[in-house]
């Protein structure tokens, strides 16, 4: 039987070859055949989890819920001290100065991030703006949020800040940071659907000692993370819990 | 987890003209605070978390709960939510709060909390039961930076509740 394995479509195009390295890895690690599978967009992969074409997946804890719920998925293991931050950002040139100076009708750039979306909405919550008062303009990437807010043609724009340091410095010269979020409670999370439970303790184990094994280091430097821990049920329902109270 | 009583409040825990209160809180414990009338703003990007027991003691607290309240860690785990209890807040707000998550259902409010210093600080608070094989195990509640201009309504509208 061969396994299906999918990542979150909203991470940048130089983190993608790390995934394929991974799953390489981790096919001879725990002798299982696991295709990867990247769709293009959530929508895509939503339809595809929806349809149990799913078995492992690095999962958006926005998607956690659905994932546990009603898909019976169970967690694994997420990234080591990679937490899942927003930041709020506006054109250098602007004249708003802090987020109370947005109005309502602000022109908003955002990309289709759905965890990063909720929580920079968030970040915007103390001018009083919300879905009902913004425009929002779809970006495809935060290269394209960062253009929209250089051009003017948007007034603020919302960023994964991993995404915003890997801007070049030119563009973020001409950019201003409003906010900048420390929540530290959010993060992609490797997570089993129900074929591969049975398989969940050698996977999980291969994980933890990813470092100890001669080429596991090498792929963690691929995938931008220095070692993968464990998530257990609760900590896993907590994070739904949080999201719950996030999205209302 | 102990639980642990609360203590009344000293002059010395505040800073500056205080106002003196005697609360009782729904189990029949009392408390002595002094309110100072200065706000402390809500940090920026910032959510402040916590989990109680299904009675409402805390279970758990993250860093920004520290930061905001004033207190320890060890002063927060086991002590009664009420802890933040400001007597500007109407009691009818925490009966809505508790009848909502009793349904099983999501709370949303503005809140008044009063800090360990006697100052305070107005959140946004969003309260949902943790619900673990069917069974409610606790509650977590996420706060969030408020506008001003909702500050300012409950402000208006607060004081009228009693
Ligand atoms: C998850 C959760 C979070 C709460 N957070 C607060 C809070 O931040 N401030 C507060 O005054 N009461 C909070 N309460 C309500 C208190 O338990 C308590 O009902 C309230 O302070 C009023 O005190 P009383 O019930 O003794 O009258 C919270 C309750 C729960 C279940």
């Amino acid at each position: 039987m061969t396994f299906q394995f999918t990542v979150s479509p909203d991470f940048t195009p130089d983190h993608l070859s790390g995934w394929y390295i991974f799953n390489t890895w981790l096919q001879k690690a725990v002798d299982l055949h696991i295709h990867l599978h990247i769709y293009d967009d959530f929508h895509q992969q939503r339809d595809a989890i929806q349809n149990d074409k799913v078995d492992l997946i690095y999962a958006n804890p926005f998607d956690a819920a659905m994932l546990v719920r009603e898909k019976g998925f169970r967690a694994l293991a997420r990234p080591a001290g990679k937490a899942d931050e927003a930041l709020v950002c506006v054109g250098e040139s602007s004249p708003v100065q802090k987020v109370e100076d947005l109005q309502p009708g602000t022109r908003l750039a955002t990309t289709d991030d759905p965890d990063v979306h909720l929580m920079g909405m968030i970040m915007l919550e103390p001018a009083n703006l919300g879905k009902e008062n913004i425009t929002m303009v779809p970006c495809d990437t935060y290269v394209l949020v960062a253009k929209e807010l250089i051009k003017g043609t948007s007034d603020v724009g919302i960023f994964l800040q991993e995404a915003y340091h890997d801007l070049s410095s030119i563009i973020r010269r001409q950019l201003r940071v409003l906010v900048s979020g420390q929540i530290q409670l959010v993060h992609h999370c490797l997570m089993v659907g129900p074929n591969l439970h049975p398989h969940r303790d050698k996977l999980l184990q291969a994980l933890l000692t990813m470092g100890d094994d001669p080429k596991g280091p090498g792929v963690l430097e691929a995938l931008k993370f220095p070692h993968w821990e464990a998530v257990d049920e609760e900590e896993m329902e907590f994070m739904i819990d949080l999201m719950d109270t996030l999205n209302t | 987890m102990v639980i642990h009583a609360l203590q009344d409040m000293l002059p010395s825990d505040v800073a500056g003209a205080y106002r003196e209160y005697n609360l009782t809180y729904f189990d029949g414990a009392q408390r002595k605070v002094l309110v100072v009338d200065e706000e402390v703003p809500y940090p920026e990007g910032r959510l402040i978390v916590s989990r109680t027991d299904p009675q409402g003691i805390i279970t758990h607290a993250n860093q920004s709960f520290v930061d905001m309240s004033g207190f320890t860690m060890d002063e927060l785990i086991g002590a009664p939510h009420y802890i933040l209890r400001h007597p500007d807040m109407p009691p009818v707000a925490f009966k809505g709060l508790w009848d909502t998550l009793a349904r099983g259902e999501t709370w949303q409010g503005y809140v008044k909390n009063l800090r360990r210093d006697g100052r305070y600080y107005w959140v946004k608070a969003t309260a949902i039961p943790n619900v673990r094989n069917g069974q409610v195990v606790g509650y977590t509640s996420v706060r969030r930076k408020p506008s001003r201009q909702k500050i300012a309504e409950c402000e208006k509208l607060y004081p009228t509740l009693f």
